[in-house]
């Protein structure tokens, strides 16, 4: 098993921002992850430094052991500094929970991002599989194939009745979170986008910003997911949430045509004032670039910025976040110079597209 | 289509979910705003994990929440008191161990209490006999730090007996 070459993942997009796969318009990424614990180990909170350190031999060596057709490499999280953890939970291969946490731990990424195995988080193991667009059924498949190969030769924690057994209640029975990430600008601009969520609580589906828990919903893009683990299958918590999402899809693009219709004058002011803004700051914070990049990428999808494309607006919502703009840049930079910075990589990266503005 | 509420066009078309039927609602873009801020509440849904301390205490004497309390698993060694107040279990066993206790929280997050999914193939059945080596792996630290060397080999043993087992 190769170590990850972190600079050559630095350049690239990752999956889930690559801009493809069906309905990529309004779904960003489908994701799945399942929660898995070693049978006779002690969950993570009552693992001794001796304990955490066996877990992680064991799940890294037996995820080696899977043979190159696995195609994943490893990293030590415990070794990493913390920008290179933070870049990490930006590209969404490891949470934030993961990168923040002390002791053994690390994470096996595949080749083209869409496989995490995280090994030491809130659970031993927590299998991730990220698709672009909506892409749900495949995911399934994919993390299904990967739990049975991880059985070959690892014991789950397992109970006859509640299923597979994980450190919070929350995720006992399936111990899976199938989630959809969606760009809802025009919901937002509507202010449809509570009547919306609060309809999801109620079939007890959560709502969540761009990087899970707790997080804020920057640049208008939520997650979706289920809330229940216990009691259904899996086949049923991915039904589940493909049932919802089409109809989210929906209310989206019907609220970008009603925008088209009744109010494209102000639409197209407020997506050429993003552009403007964007390729003319001279310092610009990770939030603003955000809620810009936001209507920008509407626009691209409403034809408005014909000169752009989605894959280079997705690039730099990515490339702006602190530890990518950081790590990009070549050096450590506080608040005030990554705001400079992020205004200069925005400039240089927007002015190219039509060949006409200068570069500074 | 007009708006339900004055004589515009109906733009906004917005269906209620509440109350088990669908309620269809036709509104210009000025009545919709209105009426969906009058529909506004500011609580934060909670996450799960926090409230579940919360949750527990709920129909409880505060005798009887005590007792509880204090009961810990024989494995792990965590408290009832240690799983409330953080929302984490400690081992696998504690789901046997507290299993009343843990049920009707299970109810209030999932509706059920029983797991009609994947198994998994390699052991289908409980796997709770394993968290006999977490306890006998902390025994055989305890032992060699007591420096009761024909203890720590018994329990080496055993061990390796439940390891063999495994595989």
């Amino acid at each position: 098993m190769a170590a990850v070459d972190l600079e050559e993942l630095v350049r690239s997009t990752g999956e889930w921002l690559r801009g493809s796969g069906p309905e990529s318009d309004v779904v960003m990424s489908s994701r799945i992850r399942l929660a898995r614990n070693l049978a006779d180990y002690p969950f993570i909170s009552r693992a001794s430094p001796a304990d955490r350190t066996e877990i992680e031999k064991t799940l890294r060596e037996g995820i080696r052991k899977l043979g190159e057709a696995f195609h994943v490499s490893y990293l030590d999280v415990s070794k990493l500094e913390g920008l290179d953890r933070q870049f990490l939970v930006e590209r969404q291969l490891i949470s934030r929970e993961h990168a923040d946490s002390e002791g053994a731990r690390g994470v096996a990424i595949d080749d083209n991002e869409q496989v995490s195995l995280m090994i030491n988080e809130e659970d031993h193991l927590r299998i991730q599989v990220l698709k672009s667009g909506f892409d749900l059924a495949a995911a399934w498949e994919k993390i299904n194939a990967i739990d049975d190969q991880i059985e070959s030769f690892a014991t789950y924690a397992f109970h006859e009745r509640l299923g597979y057994l994980t450190a919070c209640p929350t995720n006992v029975g399936t111990g899976m979170r199938v989630s959809v990430m969606l760009h809802l600008p025009a919901l937002v601009i509507t202010r449809q986008i509570d009547k919306l969520f609060r309809s999801l609580q109620k079939i007890s589906l959560a709502v969540r910003g761009l990087y899970g828990e707790g997080s804020q919903a920057m640049g208008d893009f939520y997650q979706i997911s289920n809330q229940i683990t216990l009691g259904r299958s899996e086949e049923e918590l991915v039904k589940q949430v493909s049932e919802v999402v089409p109809s989210i899809i929906d209310y989206e693009r019907k609220a970008r045509e009603y925008l088209v219709r009744e109010s494209k004058q102000n639409l197209h002011d407020r997506v050429s004032r993003a552009y403007g803004i964007l390729r003319t700051a001279q310092t610009i914070s990770s939030e603003e670039t955000m809620h810009l990049l936001s209507s920008v990428r509407m626009g691209v999808n409403l034809g408005l910025i014909p000169e752009l494309q989605i894959p280079t607006l997705n690039q730099l919502f990515i490339h702006t976040q602190p530890a990518h703009l950081q790590k990009l840049s070549g050096s450590e930079l506080d608040t005030a110079d990554r705001n400079i910075e992020r205004a200069r990589y925005l400039r240089a990266h927007l002015n190219t597209e039509d060949g006409a503005a200068d570069k500074n | 289509m007009k708006c339900q509420k004055c004589d515009k066009t109906a733009t906004f078309h917005i269906t209620e979910l509440a109350g088990g039927k669908p309620k269809e609602l036709h509104l210009c873009e000025e009545h919709a705003r209105d009426y969906l801020a009058e529909n506004e509440t500011t609580e934060e849904a909670a996450e799960p994990a926090e409230t579940l301390g919360q949750q527990l205490a709920v129909g409880q004497t505060v005798e009887q929440l005590a007792k509880l309390d204090k009961q810990a698993c024989p494995v792990c060694g965590i408290t009832f008191f240690d799983f409330r107040s953080k929302g984490r279990l400690g081992c696998s066993h504690d789901y046997v161990c507290f299993e009343k206790e843990l049920e009707p929280l299970l109810v209030n997050i999932h509706g059920e209490t029983a797991h009609t999914g994947k198994r998994p193939k390699r052991s289908p059945t409980d796997t709770d006999r394993l968290t006999d080596l977490i306890r006998l792996r902390k025994d055989l630290k305890t032992a060699v730090q007591a420096e009761d060397y024909e203890r720590a080999s018994q329990v080496r043993d055993e061990i390796r007996r439940l390891e063999g087992d495994k595989k």
